[in-house]
C-alpha cells in the first residue's frame, strides 16, 4: 500500500494566500478530484504535490507500507519520490520534432517504466496508427492522447493530472477515464483537476474543493 | 522493472537534444552566421591595416565567440520550458544536475563546435600566423564549453521571464571576463613567443569547476523558474 | 537554538526591535562621518607627493571595501534563505544589493576623481577600478533579476543563488584582472597599500569604514522594514500594525 499524506499546506502566490492548512490523506486505489474556481489554487497544489513548488508551510509525506516495513520519505527533500509519481500538466510534455515513437522511448528511458510496450500503450490511446508521425503533425486531442501513452508506460504509482480531458473528444475522455479507472484498480493514485464532471465510481473518489 | 542506468539516461538525452538539434538546423547555424558578421565588421569599421588587425585578431575572435555563445543560450532550455518537457526532465529519479549537464553538452557539440570548426578560416581573414590559429583552436576548446556552463546558469534563472534578454546578458557578460582574459592573453604571449603554459592550465581549471559547480545551480534555479 | 533564531527572525518581532534601533543607527552615522570626515579633510597631514588630493581615499577606498563586504554579506544571507528558508535573510539579501551597488557606484566615481590629477584621465583601466566596474555590473545583474520576477519569494530565492554564483566569481575576476593589468603593462600605480601610512591618516581611515559600515545596517534596516510591511501586508501583525496607527 502507497500513502500519500498532506498536513496543514498553505500556498502564498503573489502575496495572495490561494489555500491555507489543508489536510488530507490518499491510499492505493483512491482518486483525489481537486474542484474550485479559476485561480483558487488547483494548480498551485498540484505543483506542489509534484515536488516542483514549496508550500509557504505544511508537510507532505510520501509513505510505502509493505508487509514487514513502512518506507517514509518527504517529498520536497527526496529525488526517489519523483520517481514513484508521473505529471501531466497543461503542457502536453512532447516534442514536437520527434515522432511519436521517439517521444515514448525518451520518456520510458526516463522515467522508471513497466511491463506495457511502447505498441501497447499506443493502442490504448488509440494511436498505433502514426507511430511514425512527427508530434508536430497530430492533432491537439492526439498530442494529449500521446501524453497519456506517456503516463500508461511510465510505470509510476502515483498520477498527477491538470486537466487531462482538454482537447479531447467524447472518445477520447471515455478513454482517458477508462485507462485512470484501470490504473486505480492496478492500486495506483491519481489527483487530478477537472472541469468536466467525471464519472468514476463514488467510492474511489474523494473530492476537495478549493473555493470553500 | 528495473529503472535504466544513469548512463543511459544520459546518453539518451544527449541523443535526444542532438537529433532535435539536427531538424532545427537553422539553430545551429544562426550563432555561426553571427560570428562571421561580427569579424567581418571589424575591419570595416577600423580600417584593413593588417598590422593592426593582426594584433587585434585574438581580441576580435573571442568576443565575437563570447557574443554568438551568448546569443545562442537561449535555445538550451527555451524550447524545453515552451512545450513542457522540463517539467518531465526535473520530475524524475535521476540527479536534475546531470541531466543538466547532458543537455549542455548537447548544446555546446550543436552550437559552440561549428564556432570553433569554422574560426580558422576567420583567423585568416584577420592574419593570423597558422601556429597562433592553432592555440586560437586550443582556447576555444577549452573556453567556450565554460561559457555554455556558466551561461546555463543565467539561462536556467530566466527561463521562465518573457524579457529576459537583455538581462541574460548583464547576468552572464561580466562571469564571462575570466575566461576572455586568460584565452586572449594566452595568444598574444604565443605571439610574442612568450611561454603560455600557466595561461592553459588556468583555463583548463575553469573547464574542470565549471563542470563539476555549475550543474547544481543550473538544475536549482531550473527548479525555481517552473515554480 | 534553531527556535530562538526562527523566533528572532521573525518578521514581527524584527520589525520592532530593528524599529527601536534606527534612531541609534541613524545618531552615530552622523556622528562617525562627521568625526572621519573631519579627521580626513583637515586634521590628516598633506600627502608629500600627491598633495591634497589623495584625500579622496577616506571616501574611496572605505567604499571600496563595503562594496565586497555587501556583495559577501549579501551572498552568506541568501544561502541561509534558501537553506533554512528564513524570510527574514532572503529580504536582507535583496535588500543589500542598491545599498552595495550605491556604494560601488561611489568607489567608482571617487576613483575616476582621484584619477583626473593622478593620470590626467578620468578613466583608465586600472585593475581596481576595473574589478570595481564589473563588481557594479553583478549588483545590477541582482537587481534587474529580482524586479524581473514577479512572485518575490521566488524572486529572493532567484536572487540568492545568483549572489552565490557571484560570491565564488568575484574572486576569480579580480585575480583575472589583475593578472590582465600586470600583463598590458597599464597605468599600475600602488595606490593605497604604502608599507608604512601616517597613523593620523590611518585613524580617520578607519573611523570612515566604521561609519560606513554602521550606515549599511542603517541603511539595511531601513529598506528591511519596508520590505517586510510590503510582503506580509496580508498578514495579522501588519493588520494590526496599521490599524494601531491609523487609530
Amino acid at each position: 500500500m502507497d500513502f500519500l499524506q498532506a498536513t496543514n499546506l498553505t500556498c502564498i502566490r503573489d502575496d495572495r494566500t490561494l489555500f491555507s492548512q489543508l489536510s488530507f490523506s490518499l491510499t492505493s486505489g483512491q482518486l483525489l478530484l481537486l474542484e474550485g474556481e479559476n485561480g483558487s489554487g488547483k494548480t498551485s497544489l498540484l505543483r506542489i504535490l509534484c515536488g516542483i513548488r514549496l508550500p509557504e508551510q505544511g508537510e507532505l509525506i510520501w509513505k510505502q507500507v509493505t508487509d514487514n516495513e513502512t518506507h517514509q520519505i518527504a517529498v520536497h527533500s527526496n529525488e526517489s519520490y519523483a520517481g514513484e509519481m508521473a505529471f501531466l500538466g497543461h503542457l502536453d510534455g512532447n516534442k514536437l520534432d520527434l515522432t511519436v515513437t521517439e517521444n515514448l522511448e525518451f520518456s520510458k528511458t526516463l522515467m522508471r517504466g513497466n511491463n506495457c510496450s511502447i505498441n501497447q500503450a499506443l493502442e490504448k490511446v488509440n494511436l498505433n496508427l502514426f507511430d511514425d508521425l512527427l508530434v508536430s503533425n497530430l492533432s491537439a486531442g492526439q498530442r494529449r492522447r500521446l501524453s497519456l501513452a506517456r503516463l500508461i508506460l511510465s510505470g509510476a504509482s502515483l498520477w498527477i493530472l491538470d486537466e487531462p480531458f482538454t482537447a479531447l473528444d467524447k472518445k477520447g475522455i471515455e478513454m482517458a477515464e477508462k485507462e485512470i479507472n484501470e490504473h486505480l484498480d492496478q492500486g495506483g493514485m491519481v489527483v487530478m483537476t477537472s472541469h468536466h464532471s467525471v464519472s468514476f465510481d463514488n467510492k474511489k473518489i474523494t473530492r476537495i474543493n478549493l473555493s470553500e | 522493472m528495473k529503472e535504466a542506468s544513469l548512463t543511459k539516461v544520459f546518453i539518451a538525452l544527449l541523443k535526444r537534444d542532438l537529433l532535435l538539434a539536427y531538424r532545427h538546423r537553422a539553430e545551429i547555424f544562426n550563432p555561426m552566421l553571427f560570428f562571421i558578421l561580427v569579424i567581418t565588421l571589424f575591419p570595416l569599421g577600423t580600417g584593413a591595416d593588417t598590422k593592426l588587425l593582426q594584433t587585434m585578431a585574438p581580441g576580435i575572435i573571442w568576443v565575437a565567440a563570447l557574443l554568438a555563445a551568448m546569443l545562442s543560450l537561449d535555445t538550451i532550455f527555451r524550447s524545453d520550458f515552451e512545450d513542457g518537457s522540463l517539467e518531465l526532465l526535473i520530475l524524475n529519479s535521476h540527479p536534475t544536475s546531470i541531466l543538466v549537464l547532458a543537455k549542455v553538452l548537447a548544446h555546446w557539440l550543436a552550437t559552440g563546435l561549428p564556432l570553433i570548426i569554422i574560426s580558422p578560416f576567420l583567423a585568416l581573414f584577420l592574419g593570423l600566423d597558422q601556429d597562433v590559429i592553432g592555440l586560437l583552436i586550443v582556447t576555444l576548446l577549452l573556453g567556450t564549453p565554460v561559457l555554455s556552463l556558466v551561461g546555463a546558469v543565467a539561462i536556467a534563472l530566466t527561463v521562465g521571464l518573457k524579457r529576459g534578454g537583455i538581462l541574460l546578458s548583464l547576468l552572464v557578460l561580466p562571469l564571462y571576463v575570466p575566461v576572455l582574459i586568460f584565452a586572449t592573453n594566452a595568444i598574444e604571449m604565443f605571439s610574442s613567443g612568450l611561454p603560455i603554459t600557466a595561461q592553459l592550465w588556468i583555463l583548463s581549471s575553469f573547464l574542470l569547476l565549471s563542470i563539476t559547480l555549475t550543474p547544481w545551480p543550473t538544475a536549482a534555479a531550473l527548479k525555481l523558474s517552473l515554480s | 537554538m534553531m527556535k530562538f533564531i526562527y523566533m528572532m527572525a521573525s518578521p514581527p518581532h524584527f520589525y520592532r526591535l530593528a524599529g527601536k534601533w534606527l534612531p541609534w543607527l541613524s545618531g552615530i552615522t552622523l556622528l562617525l562621518l562627521a568625526a572621519g570626515l573631519y579627521g580626513g579633510l583637515i586634521y590628516a597631514p598633506t600627502d608629500y607627493q600627491q598633495g591634497e588630493s589623495y584625500r579622496i581615499i577616506f571616501i574611496h577606498v572605505p567604499a571600496a571595501w563595503m562594496s565586497l563586504f555587501i556583495y559577501i554579506a549579501m551572498a552568506i544571507a541568501g544561502a541561509i534563505g534558501l537553506i533554512w528558508r528564513i524570510k527574514l535573510a532572503e529580504t536582507v539579501a535583496v535588500c543589500s544589493a542598491p545599498i552595495g551597488a550605491g556604494f560601488t557606484l561611489l568607489a567608482l566615481i571617487t576613483g575616476s576623481m582621484w584619477g583626473k590629477p593622478m593620470w590626467g584621465a578620468w578613466w583608465v583601466w586600472d585593475a581596481r577600478l576595473t574589478s570595481e566596474l564589473l563588481l557594479l555590473f553583478l549588483y545590477l545583474g541582482v537587481m534587474s533579476l529580482y524586479s524581473a520576477i514577479p512572485d518575490k519569494r521566488v524572486a529572493s530565492r532567484a536572487v540568492a543563488l545568483l549572489a552565490l554564483v557571484g560570491v565564488v566569481n568575484i574572486p576569480i575576476i579580480h585575480y583575472s584582472v589583475e593578472w590582465w593589468n600586470t600583463l598590458h603593462q597599464g597605468p599600475t600605480v600602488t595606490k593605497f597599500d604604502k608599507p608604512s601610512i601616517d597613523v593620523r591618516m590611518l585613524i580617520p581611515l578607519m573611523v570612515m569604514a566604521v561609519a560606513f559600515k554602521v550606515y549599511y545596517v542603517w541603511a539595511l534596516f531601513l529598506r528591511v522594514r519596508v520590505e517586510l510591511l510590503e510582503r506580509e501586508r496580508n498578514t495579522q501583525w501588519v493588520k494590526e500594525l496599521l490599524k494601531m496607527n491609523k487609530g
